[in-house]
């Protein structure tokens, strides 16, 4: 099922006993869940595009591709880099902004400018009796009631099926240059991006590969600005080695996809964690491969399979197993009061469990 | 909207609270008893009970910290929303998280109605009580629990205020970004319960966008932590959803908070055309043009007259005034002050100023930060909160223009333009028989203009008690209906702040349950 507008949608599943699975481009098949597949790509289009107040609307089934180059004729992007998941899945099909926001996903900028959850500034969407409902705008600046939007995004299709979403977008930017440090163990690299994270000098991308032995950082910016900042960071970082420019097209393009992971076999694990546990959580994973984004918060694992949070024990943070299957759920299991609410919310909003049924518990 | 009644004492530190040093709470001004923003009839039966419901509270509470003496409780009968007040049955004040608890258990358990409080400080009647109910206030609870420079987080009892979490950090070279006009008395538990944003919040963002996590405890008394030094939820956002949920769904006791390094240095430029829609227009340019200030504030003519009069910033006299403050390196300061003045040139200011030393820099800020002290010395005002669209801002302050004349009052215009979120201030005689009313009519128009335009009600005062009534204009009947089902999830007997956000024949069926 296909449904071409919002009221078909909200007639669709009201008149439905379910179970639907909802599906917007296909590209992010994370975790399971039964049932007919109800999808978003017949509601498609970009509604509303204001460059100069840094707003686009869009209906969910809208490639982020056609979002991304009405953009990009306007010198404007999509800041928080969502990760394009293709190559790491081994998936075809058109990643829809519906996608993006359904699963929060972000990139490597998420570190400096926030998360695609920051960049959200209205919904609307059907819930799971039928009922369009609306909430936030496309004002950047919105307290008028709770806010639904936040609660949508990273919801996975468990709350509501989303029909439009609205976003604030950025400038793109004139001059980007990757600088790197060589052969930094894990631990020392994270104290490497920790420390140009706490300069004022705005780095909007770093990560570490230990396999290559890279630690990269990121500046955007106007030419002369870069060129400056990028002088005070290779001072300031001067005691963890020397920094050297890399010039490597697509080099974020394959930190965002994790594209090491793509066609290795194994399963592949995201983790955000607080940064300074990173290298040490690392140590207790047996994995086969990691790679570190956001300063060290976020730990992608590739690993031969198996129950990776039992091997860390507790921890700070969450753990979701984007590729793979075992006996262990995909989503971070939450401790039992916040799994009373989570619960107690989808109830709620889909009395019937008829959305993507069982999906993030 | 928010009052300020002329020439009254505002933001004046109290000596007379239990627990001395509190902060800075708005002093209760000449005022009109509840004039008709209507609120729920109080609970005969927590009335009634109200011996055993503060016998019970001391029992958990040092005695101190429970208020009950009816002279007393009138310091809490108000917050920043002066022209409603009511005081409440008893305050609060714990210490700790755990006394939190202690505290909404036994609430919980005698159906007793609860109003969190941080400052005070609320425009929009955040923490107005009823008479049927207790005060919870966080005031005594302001430690800095843990602070990581490494991970970028600092952690504070919520009653710390926003000003003091960035002193905690500030000799370190770091600082907590969201920065309302409050900030030296407002609260981190009401900055979260509102979402507060602030003049800077075109490149950082408002509270929710620097949130990681909390601890909170729910109506029952139950202790929850959610996030924490990482980033983004594993499950449902519930930190998103509580940020902005006005004291509805939990109290806040502790967060932890994104802390950054401070910029090298800021430095603004002001500019002033013959009209608002060539301010507007260069807004846009500007924003086009890819360079992203931290601020873009504008006044219009009246606000700019006030503020000349009164603080004399040397402002020119002219339609539209924007201030715009670009962030970095001298270097970097240098080239974007270029690239924007040299947009602002090509639609032909009558003025254009660049700040070329702190000095001047502080000169330019002058003017902004007195305006509404400004209005205050011409007349009592009403401030309002819509949010429009930026391209909308020529057509809003045209219409805005015409209601005056409609409606007979004054107005003037504040506003952080980047981002939409207006604050007209509306002149009014608080002695004139009718005028207040009149006043709140025009408010709840051009409120309705926003919405009418494709903006909101609240930018980042929050609803309250205030724009509770006008919901409906923003929301459908469902859209209320599913914020309402998040609040039933959390306190499903409706106690925490019930009388407010929503309008009150919306939530009276699950009031009265």
């Amino acid at each position: 099922m296909t449904p071409k507008t919002e009221q078909e949608l909200a007639e669709v599943i009201a008149g439905s006993n379910g179970p639907l699975r909802i599906v917007g481009g296909g590209t992010r098949p994370i975790g399971q869940s039964d049932g007919d597949a109800l999808g978003t790509s017949q509601m498609r289009g970009i509604t509303l595009h204001e460059p100069g107040a840094l707003t686009l609307v869009a209906k969910a089934g809208t490639p982020v591709a056609e979002i991304e180059a009405a953009l990009a004729k306007e010198n404007q992007r999509l800041a928080f880099e969502p990760m394009d998941h293709r190559a790491l899945l081994g998936t075809t099909g058109e990643p829809t902004i519906g996608g993006v926001v359904a699963a929060n996903v972000s990139g490597p900028r998420r570190i400096a400018v926030g998360a695609c959850r920051d960049f959200m500034l209205g919904v609307r969407f059907v819930d799971g009796s039928g009922n369009v409902i609306k909430n936030g705008g496309r004002v950047m600046k919105n307290v008028t009631g709770y806010d639904l939007v936040k609660l949508m995004t990273g919801s996975y299709g468990t709350l509501g099926v989303l029909t439009e979403v609205s976003l604030k977008v950025l400038p793109g930017v004139a001059q980007e240059t990757t600088l790197a440090l060589d052969g930094l163990d894990d631990a020392t690299a994270v104290a490497a991006m920790s420390a140009a994270l706490s300069s004022p000098y705005e780095v909007t991308g770093v990560a570490h590969d230990p396999v290559a032995g890279k630690t990269l950082f990121r500046l955007e910016g106007f030419a002369d600005s870069v060129a400056y900042r990028a002088a005070e960071l290779t001072r300031l970082l001067a005691k963890f080695g020397q920094l050297v420019e890399l010039d490597r097209p697509r080099q974020w393009q394959a930190v965002r996809d994790v594209v090491a992971f793509a066609g290795q076999p194994g399963d592949v694990w995201r983790l955000s964690v607080k940064p300074s546990d990173a290298a040490a959580l690392v140590a207790k994973m047996d994995a086969k491969a990691v790679l570190y984004d956001w300063g060290g918060g976020l730990v992608w694992a590739l690993t031969d399979g198996g129950d990776l949070r039992a091997r860390l024990g507790d921890f700070q943070g969450h753990a979701t197993l984007i590729r793979g299957t075992g006996d262990f759920p995909v989503f971070q299991p939450e401790h039992a009061p916040l799994a009373a609410i989570s619960a107690g919310l989808r109830a709620k909003f889909d009395p019937r469990n008829i959305l993507n049924r069982g999906l993030m518990q | 909207m928010f009052y300020q009644l002329h020439g009254s004492g505002f933001n004046q530190p109290r000596t007379d609270l239990p627990y001395g040093k509190i902060g800075i709470v708005f002093l209760p001004i000449a005022a009109k008893e509840g004039i008709h923003m209507e609120m729920p009839a109080p609970s005969a039966s927590v009335l009634s009970r109200k011996d055993q419901i503060v016998s019970r509270l001391k029992a958990v509470l040092p005695d101190a910290a429970v208020i009950s003496d009816v002279m007393e409780t009138r310091a809490y009968e108000c917050d920043g929303l002066t022209a409603y007040r009511c005081p409440p049955m008893c305050a609060v004040l714990p210490a700790n998280t755990q006394e939190v608890a202690a505290v909404l258990k036994i609430c919980h358990e005698l159906d007793v109605p609860v109003v969190p409080r941080g400052s005070g400080t609320s425009l929009a009647g955040g923490a107005l009580p009823t008479a049927d109910s207790v005060i919870l206030g966080v005031a005594r609870m302001n430690d800095v629990i843990e602070t990581n420079y490494a991970d970028r987080y600092i952690r504070v009892q919520t009653g710390r205020t926003n000003l003091s979490v960035t002193g905690a950090v500030e000799t370190d070279g770091f600082f907590y970004a969201p920065d309302p006009s409050s900030q030296l008395a407002c609260a981190i538990a009401g900055n979260i319960a509102m979402n507060s944003g602030g003049a800077h919040c075109l490149k950082y963002g408002v509270t929710t966008n620097n949130l990681l996590g909390v601890t909170m405890v729910t109506m029952d008394g139950q202790i929850i932590e959610i996030g924490g030094a990482h980033l983004d939820a594993g499950g449902l956002d519930l930190l998103g959803v509580i940020c902005g949920s006005e004291g509805q769904l939990g109290v806040v006791t502790e967060a932890t908070l994104r802390i950054l390094h401070k910029p090298e240095g800021a430095r603004p430029v002001l500019m002033g055309y013959d009209s608002s829609e060539v301010a507007g227009q260069v807004v846009t340019d500007i924003i086009k043009a890819g360079v992203l200030p931290v601020a873009i504030e504008f006044m219009d003519r009246p606000c700019i007259e006030a503020t000349e009069n009164f603080a004399k910033a040397g402002y020119p006299m002219c339609e539209a005034l924007l201030i715009v403050e670009v962030e970095g390196s001298d270097a970097e300061i240098d080239a974007q002050l270029a690239l924007i003045m040299e947009i602002a040139r090509k639609h032909n200011p009558v003025e254009l100023r660049e700040a070329k030393d702190a000095d001047e820099a502080g000169r330019i800020w002058l003017g902004r930060k007195s305006a509404f002290g400004a209005m205050g010395q011409i007349n009592d005002y009403m401030c309002l909160d819509g949010t429009i669209p930026v391209s909308s801002l020529p057509y809003v302050l045209k219409r805005i223009s015409e209601m005056s004349k409609e409606f007979g009052l004054d107005v003037g215009n504040v506003f952080h333009a980047g981002d939409g979120n207006m604050h007209p201030l509306i002149l009014f005689d608080a002695n004139k028989p009718g005028d207040l009313e009149l006043c709140e009519e025009f408010g709840a128009e051009i409120l309705k203009l926003c919405v009418e335009v494709g903006g909101c009600l609240t930018g980042e005062h929050g609803v309250g008690i205030e724009k509770r009534d006008l919901m409906n204009v923003q929301f459908d009947p469902a859209d209320l209906e599913a914020q309402m089902a998040v609040k039933d999830v959390f306190d499903p007997k409706w106690l925490l702040n019930a009388a407010k956000v929503f309008p009150l024949d919306c939530s009276a069926p699950r009031r009265a349950a």
